[in-house]
């Protein structure tokens, strides 16, 4: 080549425009910090949505702070949280293991695991207000009397119902996590594992388990974080009754600012839920160690 | 010439993650059959197909057998009518803004990422490591918090009840996201074929759509199935910032159609799965590049 070495060398170590970023970092400030900061803002407002926006001080945040059914929020989506993990997690991670071994007839369950993925969750719920039905639905149609209870409208059953929905409609996209993560486990490992006389039981433990730790990261992240989404499944399945029995906070967020119309409240309860958000992403990140790209490669 | 820069792509350096396991499963699951594993396998899938199968079988009965049959069994006179009414019922409309929002999200939504991660991954500056850090918050942060502002803004912007309002916080909340999974999958592009490409006088421009792109393909399908998915399937931003029938998305349009038929169930399950098919053909057609992209990308 023509181009001498010193010439070369800056040639090389010059990178790319921080313009090419422009376009996405424009969006993402207009829609999505400059909103973050609008919502810390709006909380100290009262606002109908509609008229005047008017400068309120900390009377939204007493209300909501003082209101019991904010509490009551708080409370519903821990338990959701809670149990939709507890459900959705090993689950997933069975089903993952199980997919990705090469049997045929595994592979075309899987076909049929990842239906639900298409599904949005205004489907999900209208079918499954349906289905939950005690007279035309599942329980009179399988002639099951336990399966024929009033699912919906039983505020001991019904959060349950929920968790289970939910588990139907986001353990495939975890098991799809899962399957990737098994998929790239080094054969010789179990080879290994065999030779030694290892039994299977044996091996998902000594291996499978132990390598699967950042997908089981990932996976775990998403599973909660997002349990702070589950905001239209819910709205459309039970509307957050009975009484307050299923309203989430992001549900108890809408229905406080677009239903009741005091978008400060709302702004407030927009403001814990960011909080709640951080604060999980930031201990689930601590728990999975700093370096998680670097730690990734070495397993593989 | 510089302009003959042909950049030839080893095999084994594609960017593929699935690519590089072996079938580890084959030795696993020859042992012995896993009859556990099984059970559990096709218990699954009976927990995924009753309600698919319900609501496929309710949505061809008419309204008598829907109300004499058993729900579990299928009709007797299987009907289209349930069908011909949601479509009579402006289905096609709604199906139309769908696909424009989903289209004008996606799209939109890849180019901008795209540049983005290509300028993180290959730029210097503290500027873009700025950038990086800040779509990395918005992975933590439940973006749907800060509806109320975005409400407000958009109202202000008189973009209130049209496709627009659908589209530009679609973006916005596509890119954290898209730009981490394509940020991870450029980092393994190997720095000698950006190095020899600048030596021969690309532009930043001509690398990132004739060496990054073509090297990323997975990543680039991954995420846009990703986005397209969530936007096509996304309720609450419909919910929020549309309110007549013209603007109506199909996610909502269920909603709507299940509170006025709601006592016609097999017309309401009917328009489940029409609004389902669309993805249900793409799913049949390009099961394996859907699965394996979204697999590749997230395992990473």
């Amino acid at each position: 080549m023509s181009v001498s070495s010193a010439s070369s060398r800056r040639v090389l170590e010059r990178g790319p425009s921080g313009w090419l970023a422009a376009p996405a970092l424009f969006f993402f400030l207009l829609f999505a910090i400059i909103p973050l900061a609008g919502v810390f803002f709006l909380s100290f407002t009262k606002w109908d949505g509609l008229g005047e926006i008017k400068l309120d001080g900390f009377s939204s945040w007493t209300t909501v702070l003082t209101d019991p059914v904010t509490g009551n929020a708080l409370w519903v989506t821990a338990k959701i949280m809670f149990f939709s993990f507890i459900v959705q997690a090993p689950i997933s991670l069975l089903l993952g293991v199980f997919t990705s071994a090469s049997q045929k007839y595994r592979a075309v369950l899987a076909v049929l695991y990842f239906v639900p993925l298409l599904l949005s969750s205004a489907a999900v719920a209208i079918a499954y207000k349906a289905l939950l039905d005690p007279n035309f639905g599942l329980g009179p149609g399988l002639g099951i009397p336990f399966l024929a209870q009033d699912w919906l409208g039983n505020s001991d059953l019904v959060l349950f119902v929920v968790v289970f929905v939910i588990a139907w409609q986001f353990v495939p996209f975890h098991t799809l996590i899962y399957q990737g993560g098994v998929r790239q486990i080094p054969a010789s490992l179990y080879e290994a594992a065999q030779i030694d006389g290892a039994g299977r039981v044996q091996q998902f433990f000594a291996i499978t388990l132990p390598q699967l730790k950042y997908t089981i990261i990932t996976s775990s992240t998403l599973m909660v974080v997002g349990s702070l989404a589950y905001f239209d499944l819910v709205f459309v399945l039970t509307g957050g009754g009975p009484g307050y029995s299923t309203r989430l906070l992001p549900l108890h967020m809408y229905l406080t600012g677009f239903k009741a119309n005091d978008m400060g409240a709302a702004s407030a309860l927009g403001v814990i839920l960011v909080v709640i958000g951080l604060a999980l992403a930031l201990i689930l990140q601590r728990l999975g160690g700093k370096n998680r790209n670097a730690s990734q490669l070495e397993g593989a | 010439m510089a302009s003959t820069t042909q950049i030839p792509v080893p095999p084994a350096t594609r960017v593929a993650p699935s690519s590089k396991p072996s079938k580890q499963g084959r030795g696993r699951g020859r042992a012995r059959p896993n009859f556990l594993g099984g059970l559990g396998g096709w218990l699954w899938l009976a927990v995924i197909i009753v309600p698919i199968y319900y609501v496929v079988v309710t949505s061809l009965k008419n309204q008598a057998g829907f109300f004499t049959s058993n729900p579990m069994l299928p009709p007797a006179e299987p009907t289209l009518d349930n069908y011909k009414l949601v479509l009579e019922n402006d289905f096609a409309m709604y199906f139309v803004n769908s696909l424009l929002v989903t289209v004008g999200s996606v799209v939109p939504a890849l180019l901008v990422s795209f540049m983005a991660a290509y300028a993180i991954v290959r730029g210097k500056s503290r500027f873009l490591g700025w950038t990086n850090k800040l779509f990395l918050l918005g992975l933590a942060i439940p973006l749907h918090a800060t509806i109320i502002p975005i409400y407000w803004m958009i109202t202000k912007a008189h973009l209130y009840d049209t496709l627009l309002a659908l589209i530009l916080p679609s973006i916005a909340f596509a890119i954290p996201i898209s730009v981490l999974i394509l940020s991870n999958f450029m980092r393994d592009v190997p720095n000698e074929l950006f190095e020899s490409m600048r030596l021969d006088g690309c532009s930043d421009w001509a690398m990132m759509w004739r060496l990054a792109l073509p090297m990323t393909r997975p990543a680039v399908v991954t995420v846009g199935i990703y986005n397209a998915l969530g936007v096509w399937n996304g309720f609450l931003f419909p919910l929020i910032l549309t309110q007549s029938p013209s603007t109506r998305v199909l996610p909502l349009s269920l909603w709507t159609f299940q509170g006025e038929f709601s006592v016609n169930i097999p017309a309401v399950l009917a328009s489940v799965v029409l609004a389902t098919l669309p993805l249900l053909v793409i799913y049949v057609v390009a099961r394996r590049q859907l699965i394996s992209g979204l697999t590749a990308g997230f395992s990473k």
